[in-house]
């Protein structure tokens, strides 16, 4: 181990981190908004609507994120409309790519959970929100949505840090982050050993940051799960 | 339909590499996932301390690092044994080997959860009775509890092989010529990224269509009394 190049790229690495957390930060945030109402027409009850859903579900899932940059880096030049049109000017940068690919992927594999946890909402809750004369929307957005949210919160931090590790392939198109970092600082200094090690490092410090903002979430909003009544200072018998 | 110009058997080709690349690192994963399991259910402390690292070191480095760390570490490392023997020249490793190291290791170390939470899932009666007739501990785990362990961890592997066959494709990133590979050499000669990029993503959509397949077939196999209808 040469503790030297270590120290002596440090702060290139962070700046790869940097641009990993923005990558995921970005892309997570645009793909949950994305995610929820994909997952509320895939948990629909009209056939037709489940149709959409299913197939981009399908698709995102069941194919390696690596193809889909490609599809979307590589494979938007193919056409001559694409590159004629306003949208060139986005989908010529690597980083707007990376962006879209996360996001769509993101938002599928969100979905999927959005959708188990819409699903695993207790009938008698909504049947509850039906009896007080809810419409539709107000039932979705004061009953579905944050009650879906506390139940796909815990595997929703699973689907982040998935997400942090797959941030890497990021570095398959050229951009800097931290894989990306690391492996061209490698290729100068030929010390693999040393910064893969560091910036797996890094990694497991992101990782780890990230569970623990969202145990501390899920504490917050299902607090309920955890509420335990002091029976005794209420001089309630225990029966 | 598609045009492929001719270059749909290099795609078929590739296929044919990850796949083998699949099923050699489940074979290998599988072994880790029960070494990892096992020791982590291990009454010696520092059994479970290495198992526990394992598992947590894994599951939050990318796995793209991991096979750069393998493919580029371990040819720096075979270098600098061979330099001890006087042999100075460039080693590569191969990059199925590295591949195989890489996605088994990876999946080992989701596996071993899974494992661990099926062997804990086994009453402990069962190991009791077992020891009532005789039984040594490695008898009863291969006899008694393995085959049931496999019953209830088959979903959640079935799970891990998805991923796992998705995770193949990161090994072309340094140079095996499995499918993405391929496509990339098609595309340098055609110039229609699209075509052939959508080509293999259709392809990985074929192989995990399969492997969802054969998991409910392996599921509906190992558990005979979901079908019996009395």
């Amino acid at each position: 181990m040469n503790w030297d190049i270590i120290i002596q790229y440090y702060p290139k690495l962070l700046e790869g981190a940097l641009l990993t957390l923005e990558l995921v930060l970005i892309s997570g945030v645009i793909g949950v908004a994305m995610a929820v109402p994909i997952a509320l027409m895939r948990a629909s009850k009209t056939p037709w609507l489940r149709v959409f859903p299913f197939c981009f579900i399908y698709f995102f899932r069941g194919t390696p994120l690596l193809i889909q940059i490609f599809l979307i880096y590589y494979g938007a030049s193919q056409f001559e409309a694409v590159r004629d049109s306003a949208l060139w000017v986005i989908l010529k940068e690597p980083y707007w790519c990376a962006i879209i690919a996360f996001t769509l992927n993101t938002a599928a594999y969100s979905a999927e959970l959005f959708r188990g946890a819409i699903q695993a909402i207790p009938n008698g809750e909504l049947e509850a929100a039906d009896a007080f004369g809810m419409n539709w929307l107000l039932k979705t957005r004061r009953i579905v949505i944050p009650r879906a949210f506390g139940i796909a919160l815990p595997a929703y931090g699973n689907e982040v840090v998935l997400m942090l590790k797959s941030s890497a392939l990021a570095s398959t198109i050229t951009l800097l982050d931290l894989t990306g970092m690391a492996r061209t600082i490698q290729a100068r200094t030929y010390t693999p050993v040393e910064l893969f090690t560091a910036a797996g490092f890094i990694y497991l410090v992101m990782a780890a940051i990230v569970i623990g903002l969202f145990r501390y979430m899920e504490s917050r909003f299902n607090r309920y799960q955890y509420y335990k009544p002091n029976v005794d200072q209420m001089g309630v018998d225990k029966q | 339909m598609i045009d492929l110009h001719g270059f749909g058997h290099l795609l078929l080709a590739g296929t044919w590499v990850t796949v083998k690349l699949a099923l050699v690192s489940l074979s290998l994963g599988l072994v880790f996932g029960l070494l990892g399991a096992a020791a982590k259910l291990s009454e010696y402390k520092v059994l479970r301390a290495i198992a526990t690292t394992y598992t947590t070191l894994i599951r939050g480095i990318p796995e793209l690092l991991i096979v750069f760390a393998i493919y580029f570490g371990g040819s720096a490392l075979v270098m600098a044994a061979a330099s001890m023997f006087g042999y100075d020249e460039y080693i590569e490793v191969n990059p199925f080997m590295a591949g195989v190291a890489a996605l088994s290791i990876a999946f080992g170390a989701y596996a071993t959860e899974v494992f661990r939470m099926a062997i804990l899932s086994i009453p402990q009666g069962q190991w009791e009775s077992a020891q009532a007739l005789g039984m040594t501990r490695a008898k009863t785990f291969f006899r008694i509890i393995l085959p049931q362990v496999w019953r209830v961890a088959l979903p959640g592997l079935g799970n891990l092989f998805q991923v796992l066959l998705k995770d193949t494709a990161l090994v072309s990133v340094v140079g095996l010529q499995d499918i993405i590979r391929q496509a990339t050499t098609a595309v340098s000669a055609t110039n229609e990224p699209f075509t052939f990029y959508l080509a293999a993503a259709c392809i990985y959509l074929i192989l995990t269509a399969f492997a969802t397949a054969g998991t409910l077939w392996m599921e509906r196999a190992c558990t005979p009394q979901a079908r019996y209808k009395g």
